[in-house]
């Protein structure tokens, strides 16, 4: 097949091209790192604070592993307060970071993203919907049921409103989400205007995203929803690959394109609803995580999914502890939090993409 | 990485110069109200470069388009590897048949070797044989040299050369191609044709869509003569290409001559100045 006369390479042509990258070696090594490190500090950190050391011999006590129990109060923070929140953190920031990720993938579009285009919204009526109603029917699972299948429902809404012709065109995209996130909006209003005090309550912190209320069972409730959609997702990251070459292109490579879609996109709704269920909406996590990990590691999948679920974990756990610690003894809402830090980056983004293609097609 | 899918599929045993590789029967494509192919014969075998000519909306990409399994066929028949596309799977199809779109997009920057390496996956993984396929690609197509740019960074011309890479590097026994040459310079026309050519001289077969009728009278074994969803005239160039029936497919008066030295039909419009 080398017909060529006149080979005009730099490298000697039967070298093979880079295959794997080095940065994304290092930084799954430095974000699994900073994970560690965070995990304690955040446990030790707040109202009552508990040395590291304690933290960490606790840990190791729980795990049978030595260390040493610390006071009763002390253990019951750490077990009953901190560590249920950490926990729900790093799930939910994984769940958020993966999803945009996954999101951007599917569509092709840097700027898919749960919250832009109105999906965390969507599963937040659904949450919503239960709280204010005072569903009960499936026990602690109802919120995140409801969550998932409201998201679900735009996932597929916007996915069928967004697209023509194959592609997504951003400004479509964007608009489908100016309307999804409205006409939740107006839902969540109306669940808020038939809904009782304590219900409104519970509702207005949603509406702000906030951990401050995690449990042990709201862990357990979001487990299973978040541990399936984090497993699934790294398999699909080939495949996401060729997608970036547009729907044929990628069929004639041997994907099956629209089983890839729909799969990709129940793990999406999977993803968001468990992260939206237990922490309301908290934006911009899955739209700013992805595009850092591109820019430092390249857009390959295979480390951009595993990666943005790590990353994801970490801004938000860091995130929560500069929330709950930052106005102390007040709270602030970790949502409000987030996009007070991501809109700015998205705003860069934007101008900065406008300046190197001339705007979005 | 876990496999899901229950069969690996199996690469197709190498053609033998002759076997029909792509066939048409009494094909009919609509494409919303439009009937794009009202009819359409056309075989493809192993070791011959075939040519799709004709005007603007002739069908010429929507018949390709059916040759990939893109379109289905609204009646009559696509046998690829002499089974009806429809009944192949896409890990199957993209063992034996590549497809080169007429405008190649990305939606993420990664880089041309990342590019001309997707190519590669519908093969099992053996990372010696996909370097060994990749390094040949790039080369045969001169874009070695920007392996490790990002796509988006490059010309227009650069681009449809990478993603030709991609397609050589899928190495499949049918190459479907839209337009290789649209955006090149006179020196990389000729080299995807030189291209075209070895393929087809070491048993592939080779479809390709071209406006230069000069180029198709000198590269192609065959040529379809495509008007208004039909083949209007279907051989050699030499016997396809008569003043008469490409100036009335055409609806624009041409004159063919000889090259004075290889004898190859020149076309030109006739330009009365």
């Amino acid at each position: 097949m080398t017909v060529l006369e006149r080979p005009t390479t730099t490298t000697p042509p039967d070298s093979p091209p880079r295959r794997r990258h080095p940065t994304a070696w290092l930084l799954t090594a430095g974000l699994a790192a900073a994970l560690l490190v965070l995990v304690p500090v955040a446990a030790g950190t707040g109202a009552y604070p508990v040395p590291v050391a304690d933290v960490l011999a606790s840990g190791l006590h729980r795990l049978g592993l030595g260390g040493g129990e610390l006071d009763r109060v002390a253990e019951s923070v750490l077990w009953n307060v901190r560590f249920p929140r950490i926990v729900l953190a790093l799930l939910v920031g994984a769940s958020l970071g993966c999803a945009g990720a996954l999101m951007q993938g599917v569509f092709g579009n840097p700027l898919a993203e749960p919250g832009v285009i109105g999906v965390s919204s969507g599963a937040a009526v659904g949450a919503v919907a239960a709280i204010a109603l005072g569903l009960n029917v499936l026990g602690t699972w109802t919120v995140p049921v409801l969550a998932f299948a409201s998201g679900l429902l735009t996932v597929l809404l916007v996915y069928a409103m967004a697209r023509s012709g194959g592609r997504t065109e951003v400004v479509t995209l964007i608009l489908t989400g100016i309307a999804v996130n409205a006409f939740a909006g107006a839902l969540i209003g109306l669940f808020l205007f038939v809904a009782d005090t304590a219900a409104v309550n519970q509702i207005t912190f949603w509406q702000l995203g906030s951990l401050s209320q995690a449990t042990w069972p709201k862990v357990l409730a979001v487990l299973p929803c978040a541990v399936i959609g984090l497993a699934v997702a790294p398999l699909y990251a080939r495949r996401l690959d060729l997608l970036a070459l547009g729907e044929r292109p990628a069929r004639h490579l041997g994907v099956d394109v629209e089983r890839l879609r729909i799969t990709l996109v129940l793990v999406i709704a999977l993803l968001t609803a468990a992260a939206v269920s237990v922490s309301g909406v908290i934006g911009f996590v899955g739209l700013v995580v992805p595009h850092l990990l591109r820019m430092a590691a390249g857009p390959g999948h295979r480390f951009l999914i595993p990666g943005s679920a790590l990353l994801g974990a970490l801004v938000l756990l860091a995130a929560d502890l500069t929330a709950r610690t930052v106005a102390a003894p007040a709270e602030l809402p970790l949502g409000v939090l987030t996009a007070l830090l991501g809109s700015p980056f998205f705003f860069w983004l934007l101008r900065r993409t406008r300046r190197r293609q001339g705007g979005w097609a | 990485m876990i496999r899901l899918r229950a069969r690996r599929p199996v690469p197709p045993a190498a053609p033998v110069p002759g076997d029909v590789l792509a066939e048409t029967r009494g094909l009919h494509v609509r494409l919303g109200a439009r009937e794009v192919l009202k009819g359409v014969d056309l075989t493809v075998r192993a070791g011959e470069v075939l040519a799709l000519v004709g005007p603007n909306g002739a069908g010429k990409s929507t018949l390709l388009g059916a040759l990939a399994a893109d379109v289905p066929p609204a009646q009559g028949l696509v046998l690829i590897h002499g089974r009806p596309a429809a009944d192949w799977s896409a890990p199957d199809l993209a063992l034996r048949r590549a497809v080169l779109p007429q405008s190649a997009t990305l939606s993420f920057p990664f880089t041309v070797a990342e590019v001309v390496r997707m190519g590669r996956a519908p093969h099992a993984a053996s990372p010696a044989a996909d370097d060994r396929a990749v390094a040949a690609a790039m080369a045969a197509t001169e874009v070695t040299a920007f392996a490790a740019r990002p796509f988006s960074a490059l010309s227009g011309g650069e681009r449809a050369r990478v993603a030709l890479a991609r397609v050589l590097a899928q190495q499949t026994p049918l190459l479907l191609l839209d337009e290789p040459t649209a955006a090149l310079d006179l020196r990389h026309q000729e080299l995807v044709l030189r291209l075209c050519r070895s393929r087809a001289h070491a048993g592939d077969a080779v479809v390709v869509v071209v406006h230069d009728l000069g180029i198709a009278a000198a590269y192609a074994h065959r040529v379809a003569l495509l008007c208004a969803g039909r083949v209007a005239a279907e051989g050699t160039p030499a016997e396809v290409f008569s003043e008469r029936a490409l100036s009335d497919v055409y609806g624009q008066p041409v004159e063919v001559l000889p090259h004075p030295r290889t004898e190859t039909p020149l076309i030109i419009p006739r330009r009365d100045l």
